[in-house]
């Protein structure tokens, strides 16, 4: 068995070369900024007049950016999965499993490594934010304990997606398949609009959604809550940075063991 | 460690009864094979035939269902670990990431064989110039060719020196020019005395490589020995002529049979003679000289050396790439046959 020095030894390894790949494709980096931007201005300048059910006076900006900010980053997690698939088909997985190296490396140098993805997604997500009129209204502390509850999420989702490279093989139904799960997942939120205007059912739903309290938890950590919102019913949202939490430690708990099971049984073709 | 071999070397590979089973298809059903520590054995067969199968089992990426192997005197199953360290691997794909460049994917896995950092980088530089990659070096290995793309990967597998290299179809889509090169390139790791076994479709291959062969089909070793024992019981080389004329072949078979090593093939349908001979060239010019006098009309003639569809033909009374039983009704419709004569 590897010891705990040797498993951190060869996951920055691993870490470092899918960072050079981000280096070597601007692509990737491009449009990890680039989508953010679109959202924040399409949003803030678009649906920004539209959107009903804020207290008059609240900014939309204000409210829209911790959104922004939950679904960029889930979105952002999916990408694990289709590199991970990628490095299958590609035949790197079986030569990484043929090296005597740690056995969990790969997985942890892959959502490492789109961790750092998703942090520089959220600065750049915050620089235009700022310029459109977000701003944060609480300490320093929260607000970093924002960003952070945010990235933990993003891992939590990068380590079910490495499960489902695993499983699914191929780059482009991963990325297809987790479209098809995640948009609707980051919609059936709070992400952009008050729940309060949801009808009944996918309200119920999008109360226990853990992207509706991962949002809900943001805004509460930057000072972005309107004033004159009800008090929500449900136990989730009255303590939104718990239940997040609990999410997030659950999939992990789930998921850390489930994937490296399945890298470590896995096979190219 | 391994149990000797007859020659009283020390095994570097012994398997025993390994079995794999994917659902209901049993992909190895019991291959016993050994590997003397610094030779090559070859091991052969056509597509499926279960070659790749054997090479994922002794690389650790796969667990057999029955039997057990020994890489390096070490159990794959148990000591799994220490085989990993031990090995090196090039699958039949060249698993190289080709958004590093060459240096930096054999520094990656120097690391990741637990090499220094200075050790890793010099020996990195080490197998670029002997793999002719130095001036690509500093290039992502996405610009690479499929030659030096196979090239880097083997560079790869080298890179923690180890004593087992397993090459699992190292030229299978090369030009010519690169299989070419690439044979050179393994000749010279035998040289410096690495166990490998290696896996091929091409018999001209093993020949080239190996010192021992087992061939394998289905799952079940069908033969072994070294090439020469191979070919003897393919039948080794064979002179073969087409005539214009049905009656010209009865005239030919009569000029050339003094010269068969073995029974003589004419295919009637197809106007073919073919007979097994020994040596070379000189019984090329010989049956000229034959045909020449008996005033033969000969359209085609020519020395061939055994394929591995030979071999298949003769162990299996299949082809190689044709896995179809059916392909039986290939063989020559009418035979006549000769007495051996020398």
């Amino acid at each position: 068995m590897s010891t705990l020095a040797e498993t951190v030894s060869d996951s920055v390894v691993i870490t470092r070369r899918n960072l050079i790949k981000v280096k070597r494709v601007p692509d990737l980096i491009v449009f990890a900024t680039l989508s953010p931007i679109m959202f924040v201005v399409l949003f803030r300048y678009v649906f920004g007049g539209a959107i009903q059910g804020l207290p008059p006076g609240v900014s939309y900006a204000e409210f829209l950016l911790p959104g922004i900010f939950a679904q960029t980053v889930v979105f952002g997690s999916t990408v694990t999965g289709a590199s991970i698939a990628e490095d299958l088909q590609k035949g790197l997985i079986d030569r990484f499993r043929s090296l005597p190296m740690s056995r969990s490396a790969v997985l942890i140098g892959r959502t490492v490594a789109d961790l750092g993805l998703n942090v520089i997604s959220i600065v750049v997500m915050a620089l235009t934010g700022l310029v459109v009129g977000w701003r944060i209204n609480s300490s320093i502390a929260e607000a970093i304990g924002g960003f952070l509850l945010l990235l933990v999420f993003a891992f939590a989702i990068s380590w079910l997606m490495a499960m489902v490279g695993l499983l699914v093989r191929t780059p482009e139904v991963v990325n297809n398949a987790s479209f098809i799960v995640i948009f609707p997942l980051t919609f059936i939120a709070d992400t952009f609009v008050p729940l309060e205007t949801f009808p009944t059912v996918l309200r119920h739903f999008a109360e226990w959604n853990p992207v509706s309290t991962v949002v809900r938890a943001a805004r509460e950590l930057f000072g972005n809550m309107p004033a004159g919102l009800p008090e929500p019913d449900a136990w989730s949202l009255q303590n939104p940075v718990l239940y997040t939490l609990l999410w997030a430690v659950a999939i992990l708990a789930v998921f850390v063991p489930l994937s490296v099971r399945a890298y470590l049984r896995t096979s190219s073709r | 460690m391994g149990g000797p071999s007859v020659r009283g070397m020390t095994n570097a590979v012994v398997v025993e009864g390994l079995v794999k089973r994917f659902g209901e298809n049993t992909a190895l059903g019991g291959v016993d094979l050994t590997v003397s520590e610094g030779t090559v054995l070859g091991l052969l067969g056509p597509n499926g035939a279960g070659k790749t199968t054997v090479v994922r089992i002794l690389s650790t990426l796969l667990q057999p269902d029955a039997g057990r192997a020994e890489v390096a005197g070490l159990d794959v199953a148990t000591q799994a670990d220490q085989v990993r360290a031990a090995i090196g691997l090039t699958g039949q794909y060249a698993a190289v990431d080709e958004y590093l460049t060459g240096t930096e994917n054999l520094e990656m896995v120097g690391r990741l064989y637990r090499l220094g950092k200075k050790e890793a980088r010099s020996r990195a530089g080490q197998l670029l110039e002997r793999f002719d990659l130095t001036g690509a070096a500093n290039r992502p290995a996405k610009t690479y060719s499929g030659g030096m793309r196979r090239r880097l990967d083997i560079a790869a597998s080298l890179i923690a020196r180890p004593r087992v290299l397993f090459l699992d179809e190292p030229t299978t889509g090369l030009d010519p020019r690169s299989r070419l090169g690439m044979w050179e390139f393994i000749a010279d790791l035998v040289h410096d005395g690495t166990t490998i076994l290696l896996t091929t479709q091409y018999l001209e291959e093993a020949d080239r490589l190996a010192d021992r062969m087992v061939v394998i089909d289905r799952g079940q070793v069908i033969a072994r020995g070294t090439a020469d024992e191979l070919k003897a019981q393919v039948g080794g080389e064979r002179l073969e002529l087409t005539v214009g004329t049905v009656e010209q072949l009865a005239v030919v078979t009569d000029a050339l049979r003094p010269l068969a090593h073995g029974e003589l093939h004419a295919d009637q349908q197809t106007r073919r003679l073919s007979l097994p001979v020994t040596g070379g060239t000189d019984t090329l010019a010989e049956a000229l000289r034959r045909l020449s006098s008996a005033r033969a009309d000969v359209l085609d003639i020519g020395l061939r050396r055994p394929d591995l569809d030979d071999v298949f033909l003769t162990l299996t009374g299949r082809s190689a790439e044709d896995a179809d039983p059916d392909s039986a009704a290939d063989e020559p419709t009418a035979t006549v046959s000769a007495g051996a004569q020398s």
